[in-house]
């Protein structure tokens, strides 16, 4: 009797004999890649199928099959496991940098040829196609302008709109705001600019200038305003809502009023992510070509002031350039792309250097 | 300066929740009075009704009335912050203020209700520390972060951030709970030394701590889940431990139930 209730009882998972386990040499993962990699190589060009590029994939490939099975049979199934998800992942990793290295190689090495300090001291003013000179001074004023007004505009009431949504909003009209901002995230930036002009160049902005409508800088900051607004405030949002509540309680329980524990205690917590959301709603707006196409006009001369006549931008400068007839241009718009995205990363540097400047974080 | 505390009838609600209903209890001056009990009995929701911390959930009310020293705290007139500036917290894990040195977080009371005189604060936050049994440990870093502290170093700049505010009245929810046995005794001879300025009430789980530190004990218990939590006994601490007048605390203590 006792047996047969023994065999009832689940077994429990059987204890290894020793914690130690076969491993695979140390050299045995990079010598699996060079042999995979010969044989791709021997493969593709022994049956002449293709270059270097389809050697490296199918060489992954082989690479990949090579380890588990090698891994399988001196580690065990476990080990081979882990081993293939591990350098899938790497490839994952590298996959995603190549295309990023890619473009910043490309701008390097062909935004450095009119990298010049003509370039950036002056504009397209009476630059003919067969006119070697010519500059982009006029379209880094423009972006830097639009995107600066642009801002002046959204974050503050980005950061006010994400206050009230998390802090004070209740019930249906928070959550129509909260709706709202979903749809302006999808809003395309061409529609930006055709509201915009619509809206203000032809409507409202001859009131002010003799009854005819007028392309601005300003314009074009309203349009990217319109761009802006839903990231700033759905990234801020997020990172309020990360914010423990135990500190705002804190703050309160030292009978801190609502608005100054938001003013000092939750935004300066948050205010690292805030920065960064911001940082990428601004880069995403100096990118931007459409809306600026539609409403600044995009002048070929330095405009200081946004608010009358024609702007260009940095974007609208490359994508002017590019379709120019003039065996100089193309040079020109890739230094101005290059520009474009030197001057995105030092507003983000510096941004987040200036979050930081609290020195007890981090 | 500490002020005795009454409620008379309080129920609190988390939206249709009762949490707790009809509590009746009276809290003397210069006294630590300790709220026991089972998890979810409403030990937590009456302290924080008590400085209005429970009206801040979504849906929260209370019901009844809470008096200080006559002064009905949930008065159409009051002023909330008045009433938290009046009736300090303290609570179950340390929340020091991450964006704030040691010093600031000590004076944040003070100087986020518009103090802003450094030398006021540099005594105020000295005297606090002081009283918090912590200035020695922290008084050659009091511009590093409050956040890089220990568990109970963090614990007691919490306690000095309240006291620096000179409330009447600490409320302490559970605030040893997440500390070891060096940190709770630090905070409890704290407690102690208080009690000669502050009207203390503590919500604790540890029974030993309850018999240790309060003069007054309170026993709150709910029949199920589900149901609203009431104040069975409540009377001096020797008296609930050697012998208390209803069965059911009798139970809990000796740990037959909860």
């Amino acid at each position: 009797m006792s047996t047969t209730v023994t065999s009832h009882r689940p077994r429990p998972p059987a204890q290894p004999e020793s914690l130690r386990a076969r491993r695979l040499p140390a050299y045995a993962a990079p010598v699996i890649a060079v042999a995979a990699l010969a044989l791709a190589a021997a493969i593709v060009y022994g049956a002449s199928i293709g270059g270097p590029v389809l050697v490296i994939v199918l060489g992954a490939v082989l690479y990949l099959v090579g380890l588990f099975a090698a891994s399988n049979a001196v580690e065990g199934r476990r080990s081979a496991r882990n081993r293939t998800w591990s350098a899938l992942i790497h490839s994952a990793f590298v996959l995603a940098v190549v295309p990023l290295a890619s473009v910043v190689w490309t701008l390097v090495s062909k935004g450095t040829e009119r990298l010049d300090a003509n370039f950036f001291n002056t504009s397209m003013n009476n630059i003919g196609a067969r006119d070697p000179n010519g500059g982009a001074y006029h379209a880094i004023v423009g972006t830097l302008e639009q995107v600066g007004i642009a801002a002046l505009i959204t974050v503050p009431l980005g950061i006010l709109c994400a206050i009230y949504i998390v802090e004070y909003g209740r019930g249906r009209f928070a959550f129509a705001i909260r709706f709202f901002v979903d749809v302006m995230t999808g809003i395309p930036s061409i529609v930006t600019g055709l509201f915009v002009l619509a809206f203000w160049v032809l409507i409202v902005s001859p009131w002010f200038n003799d009854g005819r409508p007028s392309f601005s800088g300003f314009a074009a900051a309203l349009a990217l305003s319109v761009l802006m607004l839903p990231t700033i405030v759905r990234s801020t949002e997020e990172m309020l809502r990360l914010v423990p509540p135990p500190l705002r309680e804190g703050a309160y329980a030292l009978g801190v009023p609502k608005w100054k524990t938001i003013l000092r205690v939750v935004v300066p917590t948050a205010l690292p992510g805030i920065v960064t959301g911001v940082m990428l709603s601004i880069a995403r707006a100096a990118g931007e070509t459409a809306p600026v196409l539609l409403v600044a006009g995009g002048g070929a001369a330095i405009n200081f002031n946004p608010f009358e006549n024609n702007q260009s931008s940095l974007a609208l400068y490359v994508y002017q350039q590019a379709g120019e007839a003039s065996k100089y241009s193309p040079a020109r718009a890739w230094t101005a792309a290059l520009t474009l995205v030197a001057l995105v990363l030092i507003l983000t540097i510096a941004a987040k250097l200036l979050a930081r400047r609290n020195r007890l974080s981090r | 300066m500490a002020k005795r505390v009454s409620a008379s009838n309080v129920t609190a609600y988390y939206g249709a929740f009762k949490a707790i209903e009809n509590i009746n209890l009276t809290v003397e001056p210069k006294t630590v009075t300790a709220l026991i009990g089972p998890s979810g009995c409403g030990k937590s929701t009456f302290l924080r009704s008590i400085n209005r911390m429970h009206e801040v959930l979504p849906g929260a009310r209370v019901e009844g009335s809470l008096t200080i020293d006559d002064q009905d705290i949930y008065h159409r007139d009051v002023d909330v912050t008045a009433v938290r500036r009046t009736i300090g917290m303290v609570f179950q894990r340390p929340n020091p203020f991450p964006t704030m040195s040691i010093f600031e977080n000590v004076v944040a009371g003070l100087k986020l209700n518009g103090v802003r005189k450094k030398s006021i604060l540099d005594e105020a936050a000295e005297k606090a520390l002081r009283s918090a049994n912590l200035w020695d440990e922290v008084k050659d870093r009091l511009g590093k972060p409050g956040a890089g502290l220990s568990g109970g170093q963090q614990q007691r700049l919490c306690i000095a951030r309240t006291i620096a505010v000179e409330p009447q009245v600490v409320l302490m929810d559970e605030p040893c709970s997440a500390l070891d046995p060096i940190s709770t005794l630090a905070i409890e001879d704290l407690m102690f030394q208080l009690k000669d300025k502050f009207t203390i009430i503590i919500v604790t789980h540890n029974m030993q701590q309850a018999a240790r530190v309060s003069d007054r004990t309170a026993f709150f218990s709910i029949e199920k889940t589900g149901d609203p939590g009431r104040l069975i006994e409540y009377d001096n601490t020797q008296k609930i431990f050697s012998n208390p007048s209803v069965k059911k605390t009798e139970d809990y203590i000796t740990g037959r139930f909860g």
